[in-house]
């Protein structure tokens, strides 16, 4: 958010140059700060209104709901197993008698945290070895993206499913797994962004103002930080929300095969696993319906967004 | 343009050599092998084995052993199938090229005559309704859309076959065995197709909007030429240039086999096999399968970069200006 206080600071010194008396007058007419026209064109068209609506659903749904729930998320009651959804249990119960509308919210919690941390974890370090290898160039640069390249050429789920037996193979606890199927998801993130920040770099170091701040003798951390960094920013928010879906899926996918998150942690994808058992899949919807709608709807949600925010942030990108 | 196409394909053997590297490692690192899961062998006879199957030697000295055999076309033994991996794959493979074949053929079909439509009717209903489809496609977990389509096409209403490729039992041929393979096929094929066809949908849709921007479409409008000539004629060509591009990157996909796809529909694909061999720790399967597809997907963006540089010769010329 740097490049918002910046634009944001940058105006008001102008404007108080311009009317030194009357402050009241330039604050009235003072242009909204950058984030928040962003925000306000955001949320003109409709499609992203009911996305950001759905989002902060899912997500008090997933964070919040749990509080209301008068069931655990383990909590066993085999009087009440496979029950079809009643007033009591609103989407009834699995084979163990948990209640399948807590677990779905426990299980947003965890699928909707690791989309998110492992975004955040593949943004950091896509970022800074994308910037690092577009800023030195030569044979950092070579070396860098010569290996980015030989990640993203093995197929994504095949690595992903090697480095998940490589966890099973290990004996990894449930709990630390969560973690480590998080570090697995930004393994094979990070060289996409690291080489989009780097195509971006490349052109932006050839930009006018940078070369002002090398006449200028500001130090490489300065430069790189403050005045490249900055206009990265667009590019990589919008990447960020479209990331963050990627994760919740291939997540969802990893614990559908039973290589992700391990019960008893719930994901939705590991609540979708009881498809795999014909009965359940058959005489009990109420089992995998929920969660797959769950993913379905919270990563229409996020893609909606991300797109809606490249138009707004992406000016050049502004096609249709 | 030889020059250029020497040097990469120069890059693309390196690449090829340091990802047979990285593979084997990864895979040598895994604790256990085939035989330590079973609990009935003595430990002489586990070493015994491992010896004769060459477990026993560090992983440095293996992966030159494995090397020098797959540069003959020994991909090693499936321990689990008893079979060679090259037989093993060439049936699989088979099985699941058809259906991505059939699903690629679609899909891009599809793309290219809505993509066109929704981009010469902007902002229409129907165009709006793409992008609506379109994101769902981006969005659906592929596992979820192959239950649901399970659920309702052959369970609820019957039409379809459940999965696998032929019925339980069925020992038909000629064209009666087509057929029924052509059956199981639908289902599993049209929800490739769906996934593929959205980022596709998007991108002619895209493409075609800025095309149909230029001058040169501009400049055929204004000397009259009719609306279909001009959208078909003059824009589509050079809307489809890029999509050029696209045919390389699907290259692994037409043999890779759908992993989720494959395995909710029990089609006798490459995925499933890649599954049970994870579970069965039958290696040598699981790494040629991997080495295989990343191969592929370095032949294929080699490809892509080829064929689009004899394609777009404008291309061409800003190679020739680099070197």
């Amino acid at each position: 958010m740097a490049v918002v206080n910046e634009k944001e600071t940058g105006t008001t010194v102008k404007q108080s140059v311009k009317q030194p008396d009357g402050k009241a007058a330039a604050r009235a007419k003072r242009p909204l700060p950058l984030w928040r026209r962003h925000l306000r064109d955001l949320m003109q068209v409709r499609a992203a209104r009911i996305a950001v609506f759905f989002l902060i659903f899912m997500l008090l749904f997933s964070f919040i709901g749990p509080l209301f729930s008068p069931y655990g998320q383990n909590q066993l009651n085999v009087r009440f197993a496979e029950q079809a959804p009643t007033i009591d249990h609103w989407l009834g119960t699995d084979d163990y008698g948990r209640d399948v509308l807590t677990r779905l919210m426990y299980a947003g919690r965890i699928s909707m945290t690791i989309g998110i941390a492992s975004t955040v974890l593949s943004m950091v370090l896509g970022a800074l070895i994308g910037v690092a290898s577009g800023y030195f160039g030569g044979w950092i640069d070579a070396i860098i993206m010569r290996f980015a390249d030989l990640l993203m050429s093995i197929p994504s789920l095949p690595l992903l499913i090697i480095m998940a037996a490589l966890l099973s193979a290990f004996d990894v606890p449930p709990d630390t797994r969560i973690y480590y199927v998080m570090v697995m998801l930004s393994v094979i993130g990070w060289p996409g962004i690291a080489r989009m920040i780097r195509g971006e770099v490349l052109s932006l170091r050839e930009e006018l103002y940078m070369k002002a701040t090398e006449a200028l003798g500001l130090s490489t951390r300065s430069r790189l930080f403050h005045h490249l960094m900055p206009n990265v920013y667009p590019l990589l928010i919008v990447q960020t929300t479209l990331s963050v879906a990627g994760g919740i899926l291939m997540e969802s996918t990893l614990s559908f095969l039973g290589l992700g998150v391990m019960p008893p942690n719930a994901s939705w994808g590991n609540m979708m696993a009881v498809a795999s058992n014909l009965m359940d899949f058959q005489k009990r919807p109420w089992l995998w319906i929920p969660p797959g709608t769950a993913v379905f709807v919270t990563v229409v949600c996020i893609n909606v967004l991300g797109d809606r925010i490249r138009d707004v942030v992406d000016p050049r990108a502004k096609e249709a | 343009m030889l020059k250029y196409t020497l040097k990469r394909f120069g890059q693309m053997i390196l690449m090829m050599f340091l990802l047979s590297i990285l593979v084997f490692f990864l895979f040598a690192l895994m604790p256990g092998d085939f035989f330590s899961g079973n609990r009935k062998l003595t430990p002489t006879r586990l070493a015994e084995l491992r010896a004769l199957y060459g477990l026993d030697k560090p992983p440095l000295q293996r992966y030159f052993i494995w090397l020098g055999n797959v540069l003959h076309g020994d991909f090693g033994w499936s321990l689990k199938y008893n079979e060679p991996v090259t037989d093993l794959l060439k049936t699989y493979m088979f099985n699941s090229f058809i259906v991505a074949l059939a699903a690629m053929v679609i899909a891009w079909t599809i793309a290219v005559i809505v993509g066109v439509y929704s981009a010469t009717h902007q902002y229409a209903f129907v165009d709006k309704l793409v992008t609506v489809i379109v994101f769902a496609s981006l969005s659906f977990p592929s596992f979820f859309i192959g239950l649901l389509a399970i659920k309702f096409f052959a369970v609820d209403l019957k039409w379809l076959p459940v999965g696998g490729m032929i019925d339980t039992g069925s020992n038909s041929t000629g064209l009666a065995y087509v057929l029924e393979v052509g059956r199981h096929m639908i289902l599993p094929v049209l929800i490739l197709a769906f996934f593929s066809a959205g980022g596709l949908t998007r991108y002619f849709r895209s493409g075609m909007l800025d095309v149909l921007r230029l001058d040169f479409v501009r400049c055929a409008r204004a000397r009259g030429i009719k609306e279909h000539a001009v959208v078909y004629r003059h824009a589509l060509r050079n809307a489809l240039l890029p999509a050029i591009t696209l045919l390389g990157f699907e290259l692994p996909g037409l043999f890779s086999g759908a992993i989720i796809t494959e395995q909710i529909f029990g089609w006798p694909g490459i995925g499933p096999i890649q599954l049970d061999a994870l579970n069965a720790h039958d290696y040598e399967v699981l790494m040629t399968c991997t080495l295989l597809l990343s191969f592929l997907t370095i032949l294929g963006n080699f490809l892509a970069d080829v064929m689009y540089s004899v394609a777009d010769p404008r291309v061409r010329l800003a190679q020739k200006a680099e070197a």
